[in-house]
């Protein structure tokens, strides 16, 4: 039997993980022992996931900051939405969620290879400001417009529906801050693990090939990577949209776990993106599971942990200087490798008595 | 016509504001080489300061913006010795996590003390306003004000750069942080000073912003805070006359975006400033291209 490569054990680790975590939920939903309010958690736990490995792409395999993914996950949302109510309405649930799925990616990826245009040719951390300045912009821009479409096609306007001039067929889809209403709510479990399935798929895939270790390179030394020939804008980009398609998968997903859709601070806002962040930053920058493990912890924590939930957000900042300090920091790393060392040598000391 | 003269003084005074904070993200980034996200949140622990010394405590207006420069320049330096020094060394990508996490962190805490309804803010500042053409055109004394203290604090600055020993460490320091230490500047004090002169003046922006829009809440500091950054990319990143006019610009074109297209969409408009401005001139009016070496 041919040798199963460490790479490809790590992976399957990551899959079985998954399936596990799936399989588990499944048992504990049918035997009916699941609280509804775990039962409320469980597309969030997807979408959450989706997310946290999606900002990993960024922030751990190609060493850029993304503040924006809140508005890539919310370009899929409103995409997908649109689709939904329009063309999407008369179609099969599972085929209409399938492509509102491949649409919401799409055009997330487009808007991260637009955002990646001016800035990921740049050095120094340009990217954290624009994609923070994208999510606002998108925020801004979907509470401000009224979106509509009648047998002549689409209408916009910035005013109010009514300067839409519809004619009689015509349906209003984005009412200005009210958002898309009416949306099918057809998103489960079993969809969410089977997106977040293919998701770890394709970064994993990414990780491993020529591509992957390319961007990983530039991470580590953007000169010398340079200087054999990688292209840097090209493979930093490359990481950037697939990011930013996965963060607009997660959104098409959430938008089909809701009947009405808003853009609010609250969800597709800084804060938003922050906890992602936190997510990425607390389950290890660059590892795949630790994010995932984190997403659940950090999703199903506050829930249960009620009475601290003001304090919930100052907690999140705690974390993130706290483990940046013991991570990074030059001195504490020096002082983790001395006490790794001097355990070295006593277990050392012990096996030589021992013998 | 003269209502666009009024839109245009008002955003000459939104942007001396923009262009006092853009300054200490300047100096912060041209000397420590980082993005200080915690910058705009010391705006709104200026504002509360100030409106716990005269609104609580009932105070005279001096007290207060003097005790919200003292409080910002000790919080500046401590945020500065407790995050961002052990950090010097580390990767770009945590610094920028830390002060992520830092400013999280304010806007988190002045959440829980002061809670999450905003604050009507008594302005501190009582200078008569000036009336001309008739009475066709007002610029209210905060407008005056400001722009005042915006053109003082550039010609400080640039006077205490240019000829103070602590000023000529900074361009030293910022040219070459190696050299520097070699010719005995301490560099560590250095950068404390630079985060000192900026927190304290993000301590008037935020007093001058809460007079002229007279509300406060834990997040007043976040959205100007970005927006001065836009604005010191606009006007090249680490020069101190860039940021002034980067924020006067921003300013102008906020208010004038506002005025003639849609309040909703201002926002949206200046973010697609720094965009365009990236994408054009990545190094910003006034900044200048640093020759990477091997």
């Amino acid at each position: 039997m041919k040798e199963i490569s460490k790479k490809t054990k790590q992976s399957l680790a990551t899959y079985i993980l998954v399936i596990a975590f799936y399989a588990v939920c499944e048992i504990w939903l049918k035997t009916g022992n699941m609280s509804s309010l775990m039962e409320g958690l469980l597309v969030p736990l997807c979408y959450y996931m989706i997310l946290a490995v999606s900002l990993n792409i960024v922030v751990g395999i190609s060493g850029e900051l993304s503040l924006g993914h809140a508005g890539f996950m919310c370009v899929g949302a409103f995409t997908g939405a649109i689709f939904a109510v329009t063309a999407g309405a008369n179609l099969p649930e599972l085929l209409e969620l399938v492509i509102a799925i491949f649409l919401g990616a799409a055009v997330s990826a487009v808007f991260g290879f637009l955002i990646g245009i001016p800035v990921l040719r740049l050095r120094g951390d340009y990217l954290a400001i624009v994609t923070l300045a994208f999510g606002e912009i998108i925020k801004n821009v979907i509470n401000a417009i009224y979106l509509g479409v009648d047998s002549a096609g689409f209408h916009i306007s910035i005013k109010d529906a009514l300067s839409l001039n519809l004619a009689e067929d015509g349906t209003t889809i984005i009412k200005g801050a009210q958002g898309i209403t009416g949306l099918p709510r057809n998103a489960n479990f079993t969809i969410g693990i089977i997106l977040l399935l293919i998701s770890l798929f394709i970064i994993q895939n990414l990780i491993n090939s020529r591509q992957g270790r390319a961007i990983m390179a530039i991470r580590d030394n953007r000169i010398a990577a340079e200087s054999i020939g990688l292209s840097v804008s090209k493979y930093k980009m490359m990481a950037f949209v697939i990011s930013a398609a996965l963060a607009g998968v997660a959104g098409v997903l959430y938008a089909h776990n809701l009947s009405t859709l808003q853009a609010t601070p609250k969800n597709f806002g800084y804060n938003m993106s922050i906890m992602i962040l936190v997510f990425v930053v607390l389950g290890g920058i660059g590892n795949i599971k630790g994010s995932m493990i984190a997403a659940v912890i950090l999703t199903i924590l506050p829930e249960k942990l009620r009475f601290l939930s003001d304090y919930r957000m100052l907690i999140y900042a705690v974390v993130l200087i706290a483990m940046m300090l013991f991570n990074s920091a030059p001195k504490a790393i020096a002082f983790r490798e001395r006490l790794m060392e001097s355990i070295n040598l006593k277990r050392n000391k012990n096996i030589k008595e021992e013998a | 016509m003269s209502s666009f003269i009024s839109y245009f003084i008002n955003g000459i005074s939104l942007g001396s504001v923009y262009a006092i904070i853009a300054l200490g993200y300047t100096m912060v980034y041209g000397i420590a080489k980082m993005l200080n996200f915690a910058h705009g949140d010391i705006i709104m622990v200026g504002g509360f300061t100030t409106y716990v010394i005269t609104s609580t405590m009932g105070m005279s207006p001096m007290v207060g913006i003097l005790s919200a420069v003292v409080v910002c320049t000790v919080l500046g330096v401590a945020i500065e010795r407790i995050a961002y020094k052990p950090l010097r060394g580390a990767s770009s990508l945590s610094v920028l996590i830390t002060a992520i996490g830092v400013s999280y962190f304010l806007q988190n805490a002045a959440l829980i003390i002061f809670g999450a309804d905003t604050k009507s803010f008594q302005s501190v500042i009582n200078v008569p306003p000036i009336v001309l053409a008739d009475g066709a055109i007002t610029i209210s004394g905060v407008t005056t004000v400001t722009v005042l203290s915006c053109i003082v604090i550039l010609i400080a600055l640039t006077t205490f750069i240019n000829k103070t020993k602590t000023g000529q460490a900074m361009l030293a320091v910022s040219e070459d942080k190696g050299a520097a230490t070699l010719m005995g500047i301490n560099v560590n004090r250095t950068i404390a000073v630079t985060f000192a002169i900026g927190s304290a003046l993000a301590a008037i922006a935020g007093v001058l912003l809460c007079s002229a829009y007279p509300t406060l809440s834990s997040t007043t500091g976040a959205m100007p805070g970005i927006k001065a950054f836009v604005a010191a990319v606009f006007g090249g990143i680490g020069s101190i006359p860039g940021a002034m006019i980067g924020g006067i610009v921003l300013g102008v074109i906020e208010n004038l975006s506002k005025a003639y297209i849609s309040s909703q969409l201002s926002d949206a408009i200046v973010f697609s400033v720094l965009i365009i401005v990236l994408l054009v001139k990545p190094t910003g009016l006034m900044g200048k291209q640093i020759q990477e070496k091997v």
